[in-house]
């Protein structure tokens, strides 16, 4: 969508310029039917009722959930999945701000951005998992639980969303034009980067580690003493791939806020990155096989459950790496693309195994968890309004250009 | 968990003062090495007594005035329920299993299941508002005022006790078995399960002795018993203790549990918060000032190529 002429700039009013992109209200509304709003749309209507059934008559008539199965896809996909994939900004905010990368540094506002709407929605999402979700500041304010993984999660999670915030700022002001506040969160940039990737690290590990207390129920061959750094690796790779596959849609979808965009730049970037995420692809391969010997599960390979676990380290471990391996030595820049999505749908895989699919593996098939399709609503309509929150932020702020009249930050 | 010796302990080797104590040596022992409290409470299980009559089950919904409870005369005469392996859920803290004898089939096993009042209990290591206690004298208690609903400790519990009352939308609770610690706390009373049995399946009384007793039975009754004394070591140790005619796995247990507590599974992973908030920024500025002098010096030098081709 494009920015008003200068003309009208003049006269329209801050609430004009600043939430309706510079349109009339008439104008505004009129730009707001598009086939993509017709799919949200339909998506609200179901969802938002499901979420008020959920929150009015409880988890009990709303979900699969049991005594046995007490998480579901709530926990599965929308947290660990969730914060997984989110993990762009700390990976991207590391590379720019801390190893001093200058050439991904257009890559660290939107992979912020994502970021930071990424822990907003899991979070959002984990509240209609939690019983008693109007106690969500317990762990921070009433009672701490010390011993808990979980309570590290929170915390973290809580901070970390602080963190991005501190990092987005710099983005949100420049909107609003404030110059002095800019500049104060400018500076403390390289701060919020060094205390995420501290918090991230943990909390990214944490999520993992939550399935240390549960030998007896996840399969063994997803149980292992390296569960932290599998989920910490994975996260990155996911982080990585999140960032590819988010730039080239951006880069795509909201071109016309780019004046002088530059393909080539970009295309150089994907590589980088898709090497990035070869090399850690391999490292989390290895540490999967040294796990499988460590915990010496080999006999489980020839089961069921083996062959599974073959398709996840072979199929979507393996096979991504030699792909990233091969497009980028080739400058294959759309592999790299597709081989992203490829991998995130690997990462989604695998964070659905350790929580649901490996999970349990003891009991009869009967009493396993499948979800509701009020749970799948719940979680399809979170995203969504998630997405719409970005498609928002994008039209408004400076995420993907240089605000013209600022120049660019320097710590 | 309540263990504020415990946790004194554990404060003390953190902070390497054990070390100057002298005398006190076994205390910078792993608290997870500690054989917990010394004066807990703990029921042993003959399950080679039981009948099956379920009056447990009532007096346990009597006690604790859980819902669908039914007259007692129902409870011995439905014999229904036994053909499905049933688990507690929030409306029940005990069951009574039935499971076929493979010595004698005429004689099937019977087997009463509630919490087992871990030593080292994984929920209450898992709950992130520490609404379970290892009570001194034995029981796991749970604190519905603090809990928040994320059900990490029905997944941390090794024996599936734990269960929720998904059908409450406001205020759902966590629900199981608490010993009846209401009752035991006072002199002289023991749990409603216990004392309502008319076969004497149940004795109440100090762990240790218990042991003790189980022991003598076995030793006793040659034949009568496997040698082995479920949840005298499991995850630890628990103060529920059974004994049984033939291997645990048979009757509902898990045997794969192994020794190590719970909450000893997470410590290594705990360890490495506060390293991680130490090394990672010491590194982190290391790399930082690194790139920035390399940038500075290549700036420097770009001038001063500049500033001599100016003066040639």
């Amino acid at each position: 969508m494009d920015s008003a002429p200068a003309t009208m700039k003049l006269e329209s009013s801050w609430v004009q310029d600043k939430l309706f992109l510079g349109m009339t209200w008439n104008d505004y509304l009129r730009s707001q039917f598009t086939k993509f709003n017709a799919v949200v749309a339909i998506i609200l209507l179901v969802g938002i009722p499901v979420i008020i059934y959920r929150l009015v008559f409880g988890l009990g008539p709303s979900t699969n959930l049991s005594d046995n199965n007490p998480w579901g896809i709530w926990i599965g996909f929308d947290m660990l999945c969730g914060v997984a994939l989110a993990a762009g900004g700390f990976v991207i905010g590391t590379a720019v701000h801390i190893f001093g990368m200058k050439e991904y540094s257009f890559l660290f506002r939107p992979a912020v951005l994502t970021g930071f709407l990424g822990y907003l929605f899991a979070i959002i999402a984990l509240t209609f998992d939690l019983g008693r979700y109007y106690r969500l500041p317990y762990p921070m304010f009433v009672s701490w639980g010390v011993t808990s993984v979980l309570f590290l999660v929170a915390w973290h999670v809580a901070l970390y969303l602080s963190c991005q915030f501190v990092e987005w700022c710099p983005a949100i002001f420049e909107w609003l034009n404030m110059k002095k506040a800019r500049k104060i969160f400018i500076k403390a940039t390289l701060g919020a980067t060094i205390f995420g990737v501290c918090l991230s690290m943990l909390h990214q590990s944490a999520l993992g580690s939550i399935f240390l207390l549960m030998p007896e129920k996840l399969h063994p061959l997803w149980y292992s003493d390296y569960i932290p750094l599998f989920f910490f690796m994975s996260a990155v790779v996911g982080g990585i791939a999140m960032t590819i596959m988010e730039s080239s849609l951006s880069h795509r979808i909201f071109s016309k806020q780019i004046k002088n965009h530059d393909p080539e730049h970009l295309d150089r970037v994907t590589l980088g990155l898709g090497k990035a995420a070869s090399v850690t692809l391999f490292a989390y391969f290895f540490m999967k096989v040294i796990g499988l010997a460590h915990g010496n599960t080999w006999a489980y390979l020839d089961s069921s459950y083996g062959y599974l676990y073959l398709v996840e380290v072979l199929g979507f471990v393996l096979a991504p790496a030699l792909i990233f391996m091969y497009a980028v030595q080739n400058n294959l820049v759309n592999w790299v693309r597709n081989c992203a999505i490829f991998t995130v749908l690997g990462i989604i895989f695998n964070r659905l195994n350790h929580s649901i699919i490996a999970f349990n593996w003891h009991l009869p098939l009967d009493e396993r968890y499948y979800p509701h399709w009020m749970e799948v609503v719940l979680s399809v309509t979170v995203i969504t309004i998630g997405i719409l929150t970005f498609q928002w932020i994008m039209n408004r702020m400076p995420i993907l250009y240089e605000h013209p009249d600022y120049e660019p930050e320097n710590h | 968990m309540d263990t504020s010796r415990r946790d004194f302990i554990r404060v003390l080797t953190g902070l390497g003062v054990t070390a100057s104590l002298g005398g006190v040596g076994a205390a910078r022992a792993d608290s997870g090495l500690l054989p917990g409290y010394p004066n807990q409470f703990g029921v042993l299980v003959d399950t080679t007594v039981c009948i099956g009559c379920r009056r447990c089950e009532w007096a346990c919904k009597e006690w604790n005035k859980l819902p669908n409870q039914k007259t007692l005369r129902e409870y011995e005469r439905d014999q229904s329920v036994f053909q499905k392996i049933r688990r507690t859920h929030d409306d029940t803290y005990t069951v009574v299993n039935r499971f076929e004898n493979p010595r004698d089939a005429s004689k099937p096993i019977y087997v009463k299941k509630q919490c087992m009042h871990c030593y080292e209990p994984g929920c209450a290591s898992s709950c992130f508002v520490k609404a379970f206690t290892k009570r001194p004298i034995g029981p796991v208690t749970y604190d519905a005022s603090l809990c928040v609903g994320c059900r990490y400790c029905m997944a941390a519990c090794p024996f599936d006790i734990p269960a929720y009352q998904y059908y409450n939308p406001w205020t759902p609770e966590v629900t199981k078995c608490t010993f009846c610690f209401d009752r035991i706390s006072l002199e002289g009373q023991i749990p409603a399960c216990v004392s309502i049995c008319p076969v004497e399946t149940m004795t109440f009384g100090k762990r240790t002795e218990l042991i003790d007793l189980a022991r003598k039975k076995i030793r006793d009754n040659p034949g009568r018993y496997v040698n082995h004394v479920y949840g005298e070591n499991e995850v630890g140790g628990t103060s529920w203790l059974y004994l049984s005619a033939v291997p645990f796995e048979k009757i509902g247990f898990r045997t794969d549990l192994g020794n190590v507590p719970i909450p000893t599974m997470s410590k290594p992973f705990l360890s490495l918060v506060s390293p991680v908030f130490i090394v990672v920024p010491a590194l982190a500025m290391g790399f930082y000032s690194f790139k920035k002098r390399r940038d500075q010096i290549e700036k420097d030098e770009l001038k001063k190529a500049l500033e001599k081709k100016e003066a040639k």
